[in-house]
C-alpha cells in the first residue's frame, strides 16, 4: 500500500479549483474570498472596451488593409440585451470588396481585454500560414460572432475567421474565440461554422491556434462548407513549423 | 383548427389574444428574452389578463390547437402523434386553471402517471400560473427512474454530474478534476466532460481515460463526452468505448437543424449505443441538455415564447428514453434571463415541466459573467431545486468551470444541499463512496483511490 497522497497536491495537475479543503461540507474562507475576488474582476472585464487605435497598430505589421467599423449597437447595456443588434453593422458602414479573400474580423465581443491581448499574436502566425488570398483586417467594436456574416457577404470574401472575446470566466477573463465560416453571408446558423475555443497562454497556444485554423480553413475549402459536415480531423503532433 | 382567439377584461379594458402562442406568450411571467423576441406582454395588466384567460381555457384545447404547425415542423408532429388520451383521462374536462389545482391535491403516484398524457403545452401552460411553491411542490411528487449502471432517481437521492472540464482537454487536468470531484461525493449521474474541441481523435482520447479511471476504481456509474452527436457516432464506429450519447436540443424543428441534429439522427445515435450493451442494470443511455432561449438565438422561435418551446424540447428527450436530461438555465445570458430571479424562476419552471413529462430532470444551476446573478442567487436556486425532488445537479470543482467559463455548482454544494436536506447518492456509488472510504478525511487520499492509479503521480 503506498503512502497516502495530499488532496491539494492535484493542483500540481489543473488550473481548476480542486484541493480546496472543507469547512464542514462547504468552501474554506479562503476559498470562498478567492472565488468571489475573481467574479469581481470577470464583471469588471465584461465591461471593458477595445481600444481600437492600439489594435490597429498592433496588427499594422501584417500589410494588410484595417477597417474600423461598429455593430447597430448603441452601448455596453444595449450590448447585453440586444445580441440582434450586435449581429447587424452600423447603418451606413462602408467595407472595401475583397472577393474571394480570407477576411479577419478582430471583435470585442464579451471582452476586449482578451481580444486586445491575443488577437494580433494569433494573426502574426495565421495570416502567413494561408495559402488562400487575404483581405483586409476589420477591427469591429460590441460585435457579436454573426456580424463576420454580413462583413463578409458585402466584402464578398470566401470566408471570415472571427477572432472574438469570450465571455469571461473566473479563472480565465482574458480568453479569444477563432470561428471559420465558408461563405459567410447573413443567415448563417452556428451549425455552419466551425469554433476554436480558450485561446490564450495556459489554453490553446497561439501557435495551436493558427495551424488549427489554417487546416480548417484548407479543408473547408475543399468541402466548400464548414460547420457540422466539416470535421475537425487535424491529426494531433500535426503542427507545421512557425 | 384554426384559432379562435381569447379575450379577457380587467378593469375596464378589453385585452385580446388571437391565438394560443400569442396567450401562452403573453401570460409568461416576464423575462428579457421574450421582450427581445417582442412576444412578451406590455403591461403588466396584459400579462394577468392572458393569465386569466389561459386559467379559463380547456386543457383539450392543445389537442386542438398547435403553437406551431403540424405540417411545419417535426417536433410538433412527434407531439401529437405521441399523446396518449388514456393517460390524459383524469384531466381532460378540466382548464387549465383547474388543471394547477388538480396537480395541488393530487398524490404523487396520480401526477406520476399523467405524463404520457401530457404535451408540453400543457405544463408551459400551468406552470405559468403556478408560484414558484406551486412549481416546488408539484414537481416533488413526480417519480423519474432511469438506470445504467447504477439506478438514478430513487426518492431521497440526489445525483450530482462530474462535470471535470479543462480548456485544453489535458487527460491529467481531467483525472485530477475527477478524483476531487469523487472525494466530494460526486459522479454518480455521470462523469461528463465538455471537449474543447469536437476533435474526433481527442474525444476518443478522452473517452477512453474516463473509461480507464471508471475501471481503475471500479465506479458503479457512467461517462460522456460531450461533444456533437455526429462525432460520437464517428467515435462509436471507431470502437471508442461510448457510455452516453449526448447532444444538445431544442423545442422546433429549426432551432434542432441550427444544431446540426434531427429526430432521425437521434434515433440512429441511441440504436448505435444501445448495440454496444456497455449498460450493467439499464439501457437508458442518452443524455440531452436544454435551456431557455436556444429557438430564438438560433431564430426559430415561431413566435413562441421560449419557456413554451424549453418545454417541447422535452418531448423530444422523452422519446428516446434518456438516463439524463438537462436544462443549463443560466448559461445563454441576459439577453434571455437577465437576472438572478429570471433565472430562478426558469430553472424551477423547466424542471417542473421536465418532470411533469417523465423526464429525469437535472439542473445545471449556473449563471455567466455578464449576467446580473451571483452565487446568493445559485444558493436559492439549489435549495429550491432539492427540496423539488431535482435528479441531479453539476459538480463543478470550485463552481468555476475553467474550459466553458461560466459558473455552476461546485462539489462542496452538492454535498451541502444533500446534508441540508437529507438526501443521498445513488444506492450503488454511496455503496461505492463507503467501500472506497470516502469523506473520512479532509485532507488526504485514501489509498485505494491513489492518484497514482489514473497516472497521477
Amino acid at each position: 500500500m503506498s503512502t497516502p497522497s495530499l488532496w491539494r497536491d492535484l493542483r500540481r495537475f489543473t488550473d481548476a479549483r480542486v484541493g480546496l479543503g472543507r469547512a464542514g461540507t462547504a468552501q474554506p474562507t479562503l476559498a470562498h474570498l478567492d472565488f468571489q475576488e475573481s467574479h469581481a474582476r470577470a464583471r469588471d472585464a465584461v465591461w471593458s472596451s477595445l481600444d481600437v487605435a492600439a489594435t490597429e497598430a498592433a496588427v499594422a505589421p501584417l500589410g494588410l488593409p484595417v477597417v474600423r467599423v461598429r455593430s447597430a449597437v448603441p452601448d455596453r447595456r444595449a450590448y447585453l440585451l440586444r445580441p440582434d443588434l450586435g449581429r447587424r453593422l452600423a447603418e451606413g458602414t462602408v467595407l472595401p470588396r475583397a472577393p474571394g479573400s480570407v477576411v479577419f474580423v478582430v471583435a470585442d465581443g464579451l471582452c476586449a481585454i482578451g481580444v486586445q491581448r491575443h488577437a494580433p499574436a494569433v494573426l502574426e502566425r495565421l495570416v502567413p500560414a494561408l495559402d488562400l488570398p487575404t483581405g483586409p483586417i476589420v477591427i469591429a467594436e460590441q460585435a457579436r460572432v454573426a456580424l463576420g456574416d454580413e462583413i463578409g457577404e458585402a466584402t464578398g470574401a470566401a470566408a471570415v475567421v472571427m477572432l472574438i472575446g469570450e465571455r469571461p470566466g473566473l479563472s480565465a477573463t482574458d480568453s479569444l474565440g477563432v470561428y471559420i465560416t465558408w461563405a459567410p453571408r447573413r443567415g448563417r446558423t452556428d451549425a455552419e461554422r466551425n469554433c476554436i475555443s480558450n485561446v490564450r497562454p495556459g489554453g490553446l497556444s497561439y501557435d495551436e491556434a493558427a495551424a488549427k485554423t489554417a487546416w480548417l480553413l484548407r479543408a473547408a475549402q475543399g468541402l466548400g462548407a464548414t460547420g457540422v459536415a466539416l470535421k475537425d480531423e487535424m491529426p494531433a503532433g500535426a503542427l507545421p513549423a512557425p | 383548427m384554426a384559432a379562435m382567439g381569447f379575450t379577457q377584461d380587467i378593469a375596464g379594458t378589453r385585452y385580446v389574444f388571437p391565438d394560443l402562442r400569442t396567450l401562452l406568450a403573453r401570460a409568461t411571467p416576464l423575462r428579457s428574452g421574450d421582450a427581445l423576441a417582442g412576444v412578451a406582454a406590455e403591461s403588466a395588466a396584459e400579462r394577468i389578463a392572458a393569465q386569466r384567460a389561459l386559467a379559463d381555457m380547456p386543457l383539450g384545447h392543445f389537442l386542438n390547437e398547435a403553437v406551431i404547425p403540424y405540417e411545419a415542423d417535426e417536433v410538433t408532429r412527434l407531439i401529437i402523434d405521441r399523446h396518449d388520451a388514456a393517460s390524459f383521462a383524469p384531466v381532460r374536462s378540466l382548464t387549465v386553471g383547474g388543471f394547477r389545482d388538480w396537480l395541488l391535491a393530487a398524490d404523487p403516484a396520480a401526477v406520476t402517471a399523467l405524463a404520457p398524457g401530457l404535451t408540453p403545452e400543457m405544463a408551459a401552460a400551468v406552470s405559468k400560473i403556478m408560484r414558484v411553491a406551486d412549481l416546488i411542490q408539484v414537481a416533488a411528487k413526480c417519480r423519474v427512474v432511469t438506470r445504467f449502471r447504477n439506478t438514478i432517481g430513487l426518492p431521497g437521492t440526489l445525483s450530482i454530474r462530474l462535470q471535470p472540464n479543462h480548456p485544453t482537454d489535458d487527460p491529467r487536468g481531467i483525472a485530477a478534476s475527477v478524483l476531487d470531484g469523487l472525494l466530494l461525493g460526486a459522479g454518480d449521474a455521470v462523469i461528463g466532460v465538455n471537449p474543447a474541441t469536437d476533435n474526433v481523435e481527442a474525444v476518443m482520447r478522452v473517452l477512453e481515460m474516463l473509461d480507464t479511471v471508471r475501471e481503475r476504481f471500479d465506479i458503479p456509474t457512467q461517462s460522456c463526452v460531450l461533444s456533437h452527436v455526429t462525432t460520437t457516432m464517428l467515435a462509436m464506429e471507431r470502437g471508442a468505448p461510448v457510455d452516453l450519447v449526448f447532444q444538445s436540443i431544442g423545442g422546433t424543428e429549426g432551432v434542432n437543424t441550427s444544431f446540426g441534429v434531427s429526430l432521425s439522427v437521434l434515433k440512429e445515435a441511441r440504436e448505435m449505443a444501445l448495440a454496444l450493451k456497455r449498460g450493467t442494470v439499464g439501457e437508458d443511455v442518452m443524455y440531452f441538455e436544454t435551456g431557455q432561449g436556444s429557438a430564438l438565438s438560433a431564430d426559430a422561435h415561431h413566435g413562441v415564447d421560449q419557456q413554451t418551446i424549453e418545454a417541447r424540447a422535452y418531448a423530444v428527450a422523452r422519446e428516446f428514453s434518456p438516463l439524463l436530461v438537462n436544462t443549463v438555465v443560466g448559461f445563454i445570458g441576459p439577453e434571455y434571463l437577465f437576472d438572478g430571479k429570471q433565472i430562478l424562476r426558469a430553472g424551477l419552471e423547466d424542471h417542473f415541466c421536465g418532470k411533469m413529462l417523465g423526464l429525469p430532470m437535472g439542473v445545471d444551476v449556473c449563471y455567466t459573467n455578464h449576467a446580473e446573478a451571483d452565487q446568493d442567487d445559485m444558493d436559492t436556486l439549489l435549495t429550491c431545486l432539492g427540496v423539488a425532488g431535482v435528479t441531479y445537479v453539476m459538480g463543478v470543482p470550485g463552481a468555476d468551470d475553467v474550459m466553458l467559463a461560466y459558473q455552476s455548482t461546485s462539489f462542496h454544494d452538492g454535498l451541502t444541499v444533500r446534508a441540508m436536506l437529507g438526501k443521498r447518492a445513488a444506492p450503488e456509488f454511496e455503496a461505492w463512496l463507503d467501500r472506497m472510504g470516502i469523506g473520512l478525511d479532509a485532507e488526504r487520499i485514501p489509498a485505494r483511490l491513489s492518484p497514482a492509479l489514473i497516472g497521477l503521480a
